[in-house]
């Protein structure tokens, strides 16, 4: 690729992006109401997306091959554990992780 | 607006840390690919949208095919037209903050700003705009110096990007926590699980998005009355 070939690839990218993020906004102005059914979206959504980006997460990990996904479980189920327990984000979220690296450092190595 | 700043940081703090590490592998990524520390450096700023440009880079090593990178593009940031409706309301009324916020919502952003219990006494619209500047300060300055240090970095930090999943299972627990059904979680679970199965890590997303909207939609019903049973 030249140049101006790689430019114009980020570019698209860059406008790809953009697009998705200013559409909603620029389909339903602030002006006018929101139609019912985008606000019950805007309602219901977050929970199945938030859901989605945990599995989004999770995509690369394999439950039939060498460490099966343990390490993975064993430390979503600490930061579960943690949050429910001190509902801390911070705490939950630096415990999940700190026992998930002692986990695949020295533990499923 | 300062007030705003000490309540938003501490809600980045765990995206500080992920960013810095995702986007110095980024940028170590890219310098071992043979490109120079300035295209971390623009390509973070102007794209801003991390699974993106790490597939960015192999299109930039491929033929040159504007149309297709489009059009990969359009499937792979799809989810933010939904961050977008989730969004439409309390963007409302944010003056010239709104179109920043809007450019630089990506998926660790949205769901802060979505999920933050914000004090009373603190600007909204000042704590979103801090969130998603100190989120791209983050992301922007990680690629860049991952650029620059290529393959100086020696890592011992093996593990250290679950920092993302734990905080995607946080926020997954505390919009959990906040609804008494629980109608929505479950479909967004199980679409995602099922379309993984079927359609492979790298191309479930879309179907997933398709799935929930579909479910949405159809249980629009059941799912408004039992909301306004709660309400």
């Amino acid at each position: 690729m030249t140049l101006w070939q790689q430019a114009i690839t980020i570019l698209m990218c860059v406008l790809g992006t953009m697009l998705t993020r200013f559409l909603p906004f620029l389909v339903f102005s602030s002006r006018r109401p929101t139609p019912k059914y985008i606000q019950y979206l805007g309602q219901v959504l977050p929970g199945a997306i938030f859901a989605m980006l945990v599995v989004y997460c999770l995509r690369n990990v394999s439950p039939l091959q060498y460490s099966y996904g343990l390490p993975e479980l064993i430390a979503i189920a600490v930061t579960i554990g943690l949050h429910l327990w001190k509902r801390q984000m911070l705490l939950s979220i630096a415990g999940g992780t700190v026992c998930y690296m002692l986990l695949v450092q020295w533990v499923f190595v | 607006m300062k007030k705003a700043l000490i309540c938003a940081f501490p809600h980045t703090i765990p995206i500080f840390a992920g960013f810095w590490f995702l986007g110095m592998t980024y940028g170590i990524y890219m310098n071992v690919s043979g490109f120079s520390f300035w295209y971390p450096l623009i390509m973070s700023l102007t794209i801003f949208g991390g699974s993106l440009e790490f597939v960015a880079v192999s299109m930039l090593l491929s033929p040159f095919a504007p149309l297709q990178v489009f059009i990969m593009t359009l499937m792979i940031q799809a989810r933010h037209l939904f961050y977008g409706i989730s969004m439409l309301d309390k963007f409302k009324g944010m003056g010239w903050k709104k179109p920043y916020l809007i450019f630089g919502m990506c998926d660790e952003t949205f769901s802060i700003n979505y999920t933050a219990e914000i004090p009373e006494n603190v600007d909204r619209g000042w704590f979103y705009f801090w969130v998603t500047l100190l989120n791209r300060f983050y992301w922007v300055s990680g690629a860049t110096i991952g650029g620059i240090l290529g393959n100086f970095i020696t890592f011992n930090t093996k593990g250290l990007d679950f920092v993302m999943t734990a905080m995607f299972v946080v926020i997954f627990m505390e919009q959990w926590l906040k609804e008494k059904h629980h109608a929505s979680e479950w479909i967004g679970l199980g679409s995602s699980v099922a379309c993984l199965v079927l359609f492979g890590a790298d191309s479930f997303l879309v179907p997933t998005m398709i799935c929930i909207l579909v479910l949405l939609t159809a249980l629009q019903k059941p799912l408004k009355q039992k909301g306004e049973a709660v309400a």
